[in-house]
């Protein structure tokens, strides 16, 4: 009802306002993108608890928000809640497209399914997924080189290491997260050979919990200090918190490495910022922000669009100053993976 | 007397509704929420023909898992394992459903059997842990839930029983269309009832015939009720402890199969896996009584579906898990001082009736 009204003044004004300056076509130009942002509506479907992660959805987040103050977008974020079904999701991202949300956006895998069964029906609406390909003319399927973004957070772990040992912390044992792990192994490989790699993850595959156990992630990064290393490397989500507490609890000449947000200007975490070395960035907030500019513009973007280092979908944060000592050689790498040198693998031998 | 025992059933799920009712009013004022648009639509959404088909389908699952919970429960048997035997029947199910090329009826039946064997030979080590070795079955059914877990993923992600079935998700083979049981959309066009939702009503007909018209039932509610007097009397604790293990794993067994054969048609790593603590709740709510199961399966899945249209609304989803732990609380709480307030007017009028004869003596 309020919503008619409104679009009725906003219609009743606007015609006014093309009567009043019928000769003007420039006025009328440059209202027509605004009116369109406007009238886009977002809607966001995270995966699990959603956003407060300090890392994956917070990343999907910022991209939205940034929308939000430069498009003018209206947005609806929803959750799925712990160990949802497929049908759940199935039903939220009908509600979402049903309530006249254009793009709706999933974010993580998890909603590939519950997506393959929606989109068709919804042929209007365009849909985007966060780290899954979905086969339908109408979704974009947002796929990350996570491994060329970790090799260069292994250059920089291996160039800061002093004692020839460091550490990875990852979330749930799959695919996903191994091409980390991969990537940062490789990375840390090409500056010293030699160089003593810890891993640990925080559960099995099919282990829900394991992006939200920080106490485990703790006692992992404690074990691996206490073994030698000094740096470590997480991607797992809530879990990194663990690390961050193990890391500033050792103290100075040890450093952590963040993960999908730019970690160390994320404000739950400030009271660590002094001992995250660097993030690897994957922009997700990139890709969110890209999918609504695109719908705002009217060349939705669909089909699968691979975020890598040569479209800066993935790289390393610079915000603390100490990272610069190393961003030579990260740089370095950077551009021989840009270039096809170096090709960084996805699986851990 | 009987028309007496009815409104005593009734009037604790009453007062455990108004007032978990009243306090989710509490808490959504206190986080600003407008509680009459809140409910409203949440009842308006959750009578809607898609959101009743997804509830009945939320509700068989719920409905088998309190099943077995209250199997247990008779016989003061805590089968808090429930998730790890349903998640390994299951796997088992679509694994074995996915070689098959069988009629769909003895496809089905095969599939049943296996994942009611399955959950059966799980909820089997407990009980043997229990008879043989005195191992609380609270303790080694939870450590085996952990297990389960970690099994299925060692299976899924090492073993050629997993493929990847979508990218970055990992799973079983798809099941043949002869295997699955997609169901009817008979109330909604476009959602379809699971068609487990037929067989989880045989498995309740079958528990209440079990208990209430068998030799069997007899000894097993005779055991939960005394354990020292059902020895007495000639009933053999261990073989029951066994059986009664036994039977609630094989019930456990099947919990995930609507969502399986009517959803999914393949285990994967997203699977659900805490259906097993849902069933205890409302096993609790139903007092083992499988029509107040029943209800209480259905009153659960229509707070999870409309927790959808709750974040819609901008309101935290978890006001609904709020709202069924207080419900839990409350009715657990208010059967207790019916029964009691029941028995004492019972006293009272005995107490009456013997000073009446005492008088006229």
């Amino acid at each position: 009802m309020l919503k008619g009204v409104k679009l009725a003044s906003v219609l009743a004004v606007a015609s006014l306002a093309l009567a009043a300056c019928g000769s003007s076509s420039d006025t009328a130009e440059s209202a027509a993108p605004t009116a369109a942002a406007s009238a886009v509506k977002v809607g966001m479907a995270y995966d699990q608890d959603g956003k407060g992660d300090g890392s994956f959805n917070d990343a999907a987040f910022a991209g939205l928000s940034k929308a939000q103050t430069d498009l003018g977008v209206e947005i609806k974020e929803v959750n799925s809640g712990a160990g949802a079904t497929d049908a759940a999701r199935e039903e939220l991202l009908t509600l979402l497209a049903e309530g006249g949300y254009n793009p709706v956006i999933a974010v993580g895998f998890a909603y590939s399914t519950a997506l393959a069964a929606v989109a068709p029906k919804f042929p209007e609406t365009t849909f985007a997924i966060v780290d899954s390909v979905v086969d339908s003319p109408n979704v974009g399927s947002l796929i990350f080189a996570a491994e060329q973004g970790s090799y260069l957070t292994g250059v920089i772990a291996a160039s800061a290491s002093k004692s020839g040992h460091i550490g990875f912390i990852g979330g749930m044992e799959i695919d996903l997260i191994k091409a980390f792990e991969a990537g940062y192994n490789e990375g840390a490989r090409s500056v010293n050979p030699d160089i003593i790699i810890d891993s640990k993850y925080m559960g099995p595959a099919g282990d829900n919990t394991a992006w939200n156990v920080p106490e485990k992630a703790k006692t992992a990064t404690d074990g691996m200090i206490a073994n030698g290393a000094d740096v470590i490397y997480a991607a797992a989500g809530g879990s990194g918190l663990g690390m961050f507490q193990s890391v500033k609890a050792a103290g100075a000449g040890y450093w952590a490495i963040g993960v999908d947000s730019d970690q160390y200007t994320v404000p739950a975490l400030a009271e660590y910022k002094d001992f995250i070395l660097t993030s690897m960035l994957k922009r997700v907030d990139v890709a969110v922000y890209d999918v609504i500019a695109a719908l705002v513009n009217g060349a939705p973007l669909v089909g699968i669009q691979a975020f890598d280092l040569s479209k800066e979908g993935v790289g390393y944060s610079s915000s603390n100053s100490a990272v610069a000592e190393y961003a030579a050689a990260a740089d370095a790498a950077a551009a021989k993976i840009a270039s096809g040198e170096v090709v960084v693998g996805t699986t851990v031998e | 007397m009987n028309l007496r025992r009815l409104a005593t059933s009734l009037i604790a799920p009453a007062i455990g509704l108004g007032v978990s009712l009243a306090a989710t009013a509490v808490i959504l004022i206190s986080i600003g929420a407008n509680v009459t648009v809140i409910f409203s639509s949440m009842w308006n959404y959750g009578t809607s023909p898609r959101a009743m088909t997804l509830m009945l389908n939320l509700a068989t699952v719920y409905f088998l898992s309190a099943l077995a919970v209250s199997i247990g429960f008779k016989m003061n048997l805590f089968n808090i394992g429930v998730n790890g035997q349903y998640i390994l029947g299951s796997l088992a199910a679509a694994v074995v459903a996915s070689n098959l090329q069988l009629p769909k009826a003895i496809s089905i039946t095969v599939t049943i059997l296996t994942a009611m064997f399955v959950g059966a030979a799980w909820a089997g080590i407990a009980a043997w842990l229990k008879v043989a070795r005195g191992v609380s079955e609270v303790i080694s059914t939870i450590m085996l839930n952990f297990i389960a877990v970690g099994i299925i993923s060692y299976l899924i992600v090492r073993t050629s029983i997993g493929t990847e079935t979508s990218v970055n998700i990992r799973g079983t083979k798809f099941i043949p269309e002869s295997g699955m049981l997609r169901g009817n959309a008979f109330i909604d066009p476009d959602t379809k009832v699971y068609g487990f939702l037929i067989i989880s009503i045989f498995v309740g007909v079958g528990y209440w015939f079990l208990l209430n018209r068998t030799r069997f039932g007899f000894d097993l509610r005779a055991t939960g009720k005394s354990a020292s007097a059902a020895r007495t009397s000639g009933v053999q604790s261990t073989r029951m402890i066994v059986t009664t293990m036994l039977l609630s794993g094989a019930v456990a067994g099947l919990v995930g199969l609507p969502y399986l054969l009517g959803q999914t048609g393949s285990y994967n790593l997203q699977f659900p896996t805490e259906w097993g603590f849902i069933g205890i709740a409302i096993a609790l709510l139903g007092r083992n009584n499988p029509v107040g199961i029943a209800i209480g399966a259905i009153f659960v899945a229509f707070l999870d579906v409309s927790s959808g249209q709750l974040v819609l609304e901008g309101v935290p989803r978890e006001i609904s898990t709020i709202m069924q732990g207080l419900i839990v609380i409350v009715v657990v709480i208010s059967y207790e001082v019916v029964r009691r307030n029941q028995v004492k007017s019972e006293q009272r009028s005995v107490a009456r009736a013997l000073a009446k004869q005492e008088v006229s003596a």
